[in-house]
C-alpha cells in the first residue's frame, strides 16, 4: 500500500536548537498516528511543519505523491489540504462560530456563502452543536470551542487532519467530548495524525504510536506494543513518569 | 458541619448590615469633604483683594449672553474642520500602520519613508507644523482655492495626527496574538486576507479607547488653526475680548469647547471600562 502521508528525513532548528533531527514516517490513507513524548520532544513542530507554518530545514513532506513542502510551493494550496488544531483552539473572538467555520471555505476555496453556510451547519449538526451556530467563542465552553475549531479544520474537507494536543488545555470533564468527536472522524475514515499526552485514547484511536525523542521517532509500532510493552529504556521511563499520575 | 447551617443566615445578615455601615460611612465622608472644599472656595476666593475686577472680567453675565451666540456660530468651523480631519487622519493612520509592520521587501523604501514620517511629525509640537505648512505651502504662491491658510492648516493637523493614529493601530495590529494568524494562515488563509479578516478587525477593537483620546485632544488643537488666520472660535473670542476688553469670552469658549470634549472622554473611558471588562479584568475589594 502507498502512503499518503511520506514524511522523509526532516530537519528542523530554531537557531542553535535542533527541534527536529530527521524524522521520516509514512502514513497510509485512513491511518491514525499518535506522537507522544516529553515536552520539547519536537511533536507539535512536527505537525506545524507538516502543515507548512514552519519551513523545514532539510528532507520532504509528500502529501498524494506531491512534495508540499518544495521550496515556492503554494502554502495555502498544500494547507487546504492539511487541516490543523491547536491547543488553545484559537478561533476567532470576533466571529461568531458559524462565521468561523465559513471563513476559510468562503475566503481560500472560493464557495458561496450559502453553500458554507450549509456545509457548517451540517458539521455542526452532526457532532451536536447546531444550537450554538451563532454563539461567539467566548460564550462556549473549552470542550465546545475545541469542537468547533476541529469542525472549522473539517469542513474544508482535509485529506489530513494534524491535532496538536487539542485536549491539554481542557478540563478533565470536558476532555472526553473532544476524544468522542476525534473517534468519529476516524470512523469516517480521516487520516490524521496527532500529538497527545492522552495514551488511553492513543491506544483506542491510534494505528501506530510513535515516541520522540530529542527531535527523533525513538519508537513506533502498535499502540499495544509501545504503550504495555515497550523495548527502549527511554520509552519505558517516560510511560513509567506519565502512566504514574 | 451542621453548626454552619445554622449560623449562616445571621452571619450572612451581620455582614450585609456591616457593608451597609461602611458604605454610608464612605458617604458621608465625601459629602462633607465636598460641603467643606465648596465652603472654603465661596468664602475665600470673593476675599481676594481684585475678586470684583476678575469677576467683572471674565464672568460678567451680560458679555456671556452677548458673546455666546457669535462664538457658537464660530465654532461650527472648528466642528467642520474636525470632521473633515476625522476620517483622513483615521484612514491615513491605518495606511501608514499597515506599511509599516508590512514585510513586503518591495514596500522597504516607503516604509523607511513613514519611519521617519511619523518620527518627524512626533517630534516636534502640532502648532509648529501648522506654522510650518500653513503659512510654507501658500506661500509657494499657489491660486485661490489653493492658498488658504485653512486648507493647509488643516492638512498640518491631519499629517501630525495621522502619525499618532498610526501608532495606536500598529500597537493595535501588533497586540493580535500571533496564534491567531497561525489559525488563519493554517486554514489556507493568504497573508492579506488573514490581516484583512482576522488580525485588523480584532486590532480596531482594542485600540478604539485610546483612539478615542487623541480624537479628543484633536478636537481642542483644531483651535490652534486659528493662530494662521480662519475665524474659528478662538480667534472670535480674541476679536471679542479686544472689541469689549473684557475675558469673558475666552470663558464662553472654554465652556463651548467642555461641552464636546466631556461627552467625548466620558465615552472613552466607558469603552475603556467595557473592553476591560470584556478581556477579565476585575476589581480588588476595598
Amino acid at each position: 500500500m502507498t502512503a499518503q502521508l511520506s514524511i522523509r528525513n526532516v530537519h528542523k532548528s530554531f537557531g542553535s536548537n535542533d527541534v527536529l533531527r530527521g524524522i521520516s514516517l509514512d502514513v497510509p490513507r485512513g491511518s491514525v498516528v499518535a506522537f507522544i513524548g516529553a515536552s520539547g520532544s519536537g511533536k507539535s513542530t512536527l505537525l506545524r511543519c507538516i502543515n507548512l507554518l514552519e519551513p523545514i530545514d532539510d528532507g520532504e513532506i509528500v502529501l498524494d505523491g506531491v512534495d508540499i513542502s518544495a521550496p515556492g510551493f503554494d502554502a495555502n494550496v498544500a494547507r487546504r489540504d492539511v487541516g490543523l488544531v491547536f491547543q488553545s483552539y484559537n478561533l476567532f473572538p470576533h466571529m461568531n462560530v458559524l462565521r468561523n467555520i465559513t471563513l476559510a471555505l468562503t475566503h481560500a476555496t472560493g464557495i458561496t456563502r450559502p453553500d458554507a453556510e450549509a456545509t457548517a451547519i451540517d458539521l455542526l449538526d452532526r457532532f451536536g452543536l447546531a444550537d450554538k451556530a451563532r454563539a461567539y467563542p467566548e460564550q462556549l465552553s473549552g470542550g465546545q470551542q475545541q469542537r468547533v475549531a476541529i469542525i472549522r479544520a473539517v469542513a474544508l474537507r482535509p485529506s489530513v487532519l494534524l491535532l496538536d494536543e487539542v485536549t491539554a488545555a481542557l478540563d478533565p470533564q470536558l476532555v472526553g467530548e473532544v476524544l468522542d468527536l476525534i473517534a468519529e472522524l476516524r470512523t469516517s475514515g480521516m487520516t490524521m495524525l496527532m500529538a497527545t499526552h492522552e495514551m488511553n485514547f492513543a491506544r483506542d484511536v491510534a494505528d501506530t504510536v510513535c515516541f520522540l525523542h530529542e527531535g527523533a521517532i525513538h519508537e513506533m509500532g502498535r499502540p499495544e506494543d509501545i504503550l504495555d510493552s515497550p523495548r527502549e529504556e527511554r520509552t519505558q521511563a517516560f510511560l513509567a513518569r506519565t502512566m504514574r499520575r | 458541619m451542621n453548626s454552619d447551617s445554622s449560623t449562616g443566615p445571621s452571619r450572612a445578615s451581620a455582614r450585609r448590615a456591616f457593608e451597609e455601615r461602611r458604605r454610608r460611612r464612605s458617604l458621608a465622608i465625601a459629602a462633607t469633604s465636598t460641603v467643606v472644599f465648596v465652603g472654603l472656595v465661596a468664602l475665600l476666593v470673593p476675599r481676594m483683594p481684585r475678586w470684583d475686577r476678575v469677576k467683572q472680567s471674565f464672568f460678567s453675565g451680560e458679555q456671556f449672553a452677548d458673546s455666546f451666540p457669535r462664538l457658537l456660530d464660530a465654532f461650527v468651523l472648528d466642528l467642520k474642520i474636525f470632521a473633515w480631519s476625522v476620517p483622513i487622519i483615521l484612514g491615513f493612520g491605518m495606511l501608514v500602520a499597515l506599511t509599516r509592520v508590512s514585510r513586503n521587501p518591495a514596500l522597504f523604501p516607503i516604509r523607511a519613508l513613514c519611519v521617519v514620517y511619523v518620527d518627524l511629525m512626533r517630534g516636534v509640537p502640532v502648532l509648529l507644523w501648522i506654522y510650518l505648512i500653513g503659512f510654507g505651502v501658500p506661500g509657494l504662491g499657489l491660486d485661490r482655492p489653493w492658498n488658504s491658510p485653512l486648507l493647509w492648516g488643516t492638512v498640518a493637523l491631519c499629517v501630525t495626527y495621522s502619525s499618532y493614529v498610526s501608532e495606536v493601530f500598529r500597537a493595535g495590529i501588533e497586540g493580535v496574538h500571533e496564534s491567531q494568524r497561525a489559525a488563519a494562515r493554517s486554514l489556507g488563509l493568504t497573508h492579506g486576507q488573514t490581516l484583512r479578516l482576522v488580525v485588523i478587525p480584532q486590532a480596531v477593537r482594542r485600540v478604539v479607547p485610546p483612539l478615542m483620546n487623541d480624537l479628543v485632544s484633536l478636537q481642542k488643537d483644531v483651535a490652534l488653526v486659528s493662530l494662521i488666520g480662519p475665524i474659528e472660535i478662538l480667534r472670535q473670542a480674541g476679536i471679542d475680548k479686544s472689541k469689549f476688553a473684557n475675558f469673558t469670552p475666552y470663558v464662553v469658549a472654554a465652556v463651548i469647547f467642555l461641552c464636546v470634549t466631556i461627552p467625548l472622554t466620558r465615552t472613552a473611558d466607558w469603552l475603556l471600562a467595557r473592553e476591560r471588562r470584556r478581556t477579565g479584568g476585575t476589581r480588588v475589594a476595598a
